[in-house]
């Protein structure tokens, strides 16, 4: 997984409550049992006027000038609610989303994310606002330092800091691949089943 | 502790490093929409599963519910590579497969309990966020993304930083004709759609005691709808008769055993917790959605709400809700005109539902011009509701009667009920074009949703329940 030290990049808000992972990447659109190739199908419902066409609309941040190679997102709150597909996740990065600062997330979303190499921020809804106030107008650059927990933008007089679970942070900061760490652990968890099977034998079905 | 901090404890294999908690995984169940991808992604990198005797996989989201459906046959073009993939990786991996033709199919979460795959104390993951569901047996069962998926087959444990507790006490007698679907609306319009972000919520009180496994299944099937990280009830008598016999039940000695471990699953009389609600079951409705949330539900014979009287916070979403569904605040929900109505899902097609919405339906017709469909949750379901005749009851009432599936639940690409059709749904997602494009959905009970299509309009079904029984 591709480490996230800092990254500088367009923001394209996207100030929507409660946006679920059907609009992020509806199910008609994962026509291939893969993880790569989703990004076209990114908000196809509201990125184009004909999705059959791919004709673009105009109106969606996106697809606005100079905001086509945003790689950072702004969103409201419960962004990533809704179905636990991680094509919402695997059609973000591949579209070139790296962040999404929200006021809140899915859960099943949000570890799909640090699963994936994007990093979730959360913000408070006011912080959000200001930084949209500014970055609808005009593609604004924003720099995200996840080592520091802040960010920073021309408009920002002081880094703009954020909290973050430190599990997640080290998981992006080295790209770390979860399942290799864990077996790390495979001992251990070869006796944690063993003594399970002594105390609750159910659990242990015979395969049919 | 509460019975939340029993699940954990036991599962806890160890603390890691991180911070994180290790915790140890009893079954993965898989479906045909993202289980292929993930058995594939686990075989390119040379992953074995620890122990495929307790991974399992149905085939629901994406197979075609029409009669005298195919084994691969899809409900959208190109959708019988998902079902076939899956099929393959499955019979490689050497993992549990409940495929298309078997007579056990069906939505995972009809299926996980109906087998007695999911037993209480148990950890339970799928990639479905509806897996909440479970709990209702008094398993902790969450929903995942594929990379947690493959992690849990892998490792046999899951990397997870600790919920807080949350209680919802509900006490107090539903009336006539107010079932699950209505009090878990209702929570939600209550407390809001993000309300249980970062809690596990443990469902306690006389309410809960009173109801059959199958209406706990449809009030914790919808914990995700309002962020819960998962729901759970403590098992009781309820729960051990409800899974005496079933085909994957411990049996004999360890029946006896594992139902006296069950019985210790509850929280502690001084258990604490972070947050509680209290709920009464007599103020709960009849509860239709009339937006574009799950929160956005009132009673059936209630108004729009006004925009102002909502808080700042959710008055955006309500204007843009009034928008998307074609209604005004101030109106009333009751008469507006359907054209649409689907009876099923992981939320209401067991056969409870069924009878529920046959019981409303027998000696009607579906009025003109509406499409109804019921799919039922399982084969053993569709074989229990055809035993009962309850097919015919929809059959004559002008129903279609479809082989098992999420169906129309979710729009996938191939059918729906039409551009912007306005659909009474028994379903658990209300959100712009779940349903098929620009699709306006009302989410409702069984007999509200039957109610709905005789009467082609949205209505309070109480005064047909009563008619009709």
């Amino acid at each position: 997984m591709t480490p996230f030290v800092r990254h500088e990049g367009i923001v394209a808000p996207l100030l929507r409550d409660n946006v679920d992972t059907d609009q992020i990447i509806p199910s008609r659109e994962m026509k291939t049992v893969s993880k790569t190739g989703l990004g076209e199908g990114l908000f196809a419902s509201w990125r184009y006027t004909d999705e059959k066409t791919r004709t673009p609309n105009p109106e969606f941040i996106l697809n606005r000038p100079g905001f086509e190679k945003a790689t950072i997102l702004l969103a409201g709150r419960n962004f990533g609610c809704g179905s636990s597909r991680e094509h919402a996740v695997w059609a973000l990065s591949g579209y070139g989303i790296r962040a999404i600062i929200a006021a809140s997330f899915g859960s099943i979303f949000h570890t799909n994310c640090v699963r994936n190499g994007i990093l979730p921020i959360t913000l408070d809804m006011e912080a959000i606002q200001d930084i949209a106030d500014i970055a609808t107008k005009k593609p604004v650059k924003m720099t995200i330092d996840l080592q520091q927990q802040c960010l920073l933008w021309e408009a920002s007089g002081e880094p703009i800091k954020f909290q973050i679970d430190p599990s997640d942070r080290e998981m992006l900061v080295k790209g770390l691949d979860p399942i290799g760490l864990t077996m790390q652990h495979r001992q251990q968890i070869l006796d944690f089943m063993d003594q399970q099977k002594t105390l609750r034998p159910w659990l242990f079905p015979e395969t049919d | 502790m509460t019975l939340f901090d029993k699940l954990w404890d036991r599962h806890l294999v160890c603390r890691l490093d991180s911070g994180e908690d290790l915790i140890a995984i009893d079954r993965v169940f898989l479906h045909e929409r993202t289980g292929g991808v993930a058995l594939a992604s686990l075989a390119e990198r040379n992953l074995p599963i620890l122990d495929p005797g307790r991974v399992y996989c149905t085939m629901d989201h994406i197979v075609s519910t029409l009669p005298g459906r195919g084994a691969d046959d899809a409900r959208m073009p190109g959708g019988e590579t998902f079902i076939t993939e899956t099929r393959r990786q499955a019979r490689r991996a050497g993992i549990n497969l409940i495929d298309v033709n078997d007579p056990r199919q069906g939505i995972v979460h009809v299926v996980a309990p109906e087998l007695g795959i999911v037993q209480p104390g148990m950890t339970l993951v799928c990639p479905d966020s509806h897996t909440c569901s479970l709990g209702a047996l008094g398993a902790l069962a969450w929903g995942i993304g594929s990379s947690e998926a493959e992690h849990a087959m892998a490792t046999g444990t899951l990397r997870l930083t600790k919920p807080k507790n949350m209680r919802i006490t509900i006490d107090g007698t539903l009336a006539r004709g107010v079932t699950a679907k209505d009090l878990v609306l209702h929570i939600i319009a209550r407390i809001g759609v993000g309300a249980g972000k970062g809690y596990a919520v443990e469902y306690a009180g006389s309410t809960i005691a009173a109801m059959d496994v199958e209406a706990r299944l449809t009030l914790c099937n919808m914990a995700v709808e309002y962020a819960a990280f998962t729901a759970v009830i403590a098992p009781d008598g309820v729960t051990q008769s409800y899974l005496e016999g079933r085909p994957h039940a411990p049996t004999g000695a360890l029946w006896e055993q594992a139902c006296a471990d069950w019985m210790s699953l509850r929280s502690d009389s001084d258990a604490g917790y972070d947050v509680e609600y209290h709920f009464q079951a007599e103020d709960v409705l009849p509860m239709v959605t009339w937006g574009i949330s799950p929160e956005q539900a009132i009673p059936a014979d209630g108004t729009i709400p006004a925009i102002d009287s909502l808080p700042p916070d959710k008055r955006e979403s309500a204007r843009r809700a009034c928008e998307y569904m074609g209604v005004r605040p101030g109106m009333p929900l009751a008469g507006l005109p359907i054209s649409g109505v689907f009876i099923g899902s992981c939320t209401n097609a067991r056969l409870s539902d069924l009878r529920a919405a046959a019981a409303v339906l027998r000696g009607h017709r579906v009025a003109p011009g509406i499409r109804a469909i019921c799919v039922p949750g399982s084969q053993t379901v569709k074989r229990a509701a055809e035993k009962d005749g309850l097919d015919q009851v929809f059959i004559d009432a002008g129903f279609e009667w479809r082989e098992p599936g999420c169906a129309m639940c979710f729009y996938a690409g191939g059918e729906h009920m039409g551009e912007g059709a306005r659909v009474a749904s028994t379903t658990n997602r209300n959100f712009e074009s779940r349903q098929g494009p620009r699709t306006r959905t009302h989410l409702m009970s069984p007999a509200m949703a039957a109610a709905a299509a005789i009467t082609g309009t949205l209505v309070d079904g109480r005064a047909l329940t009563e008619v009709s029984s």
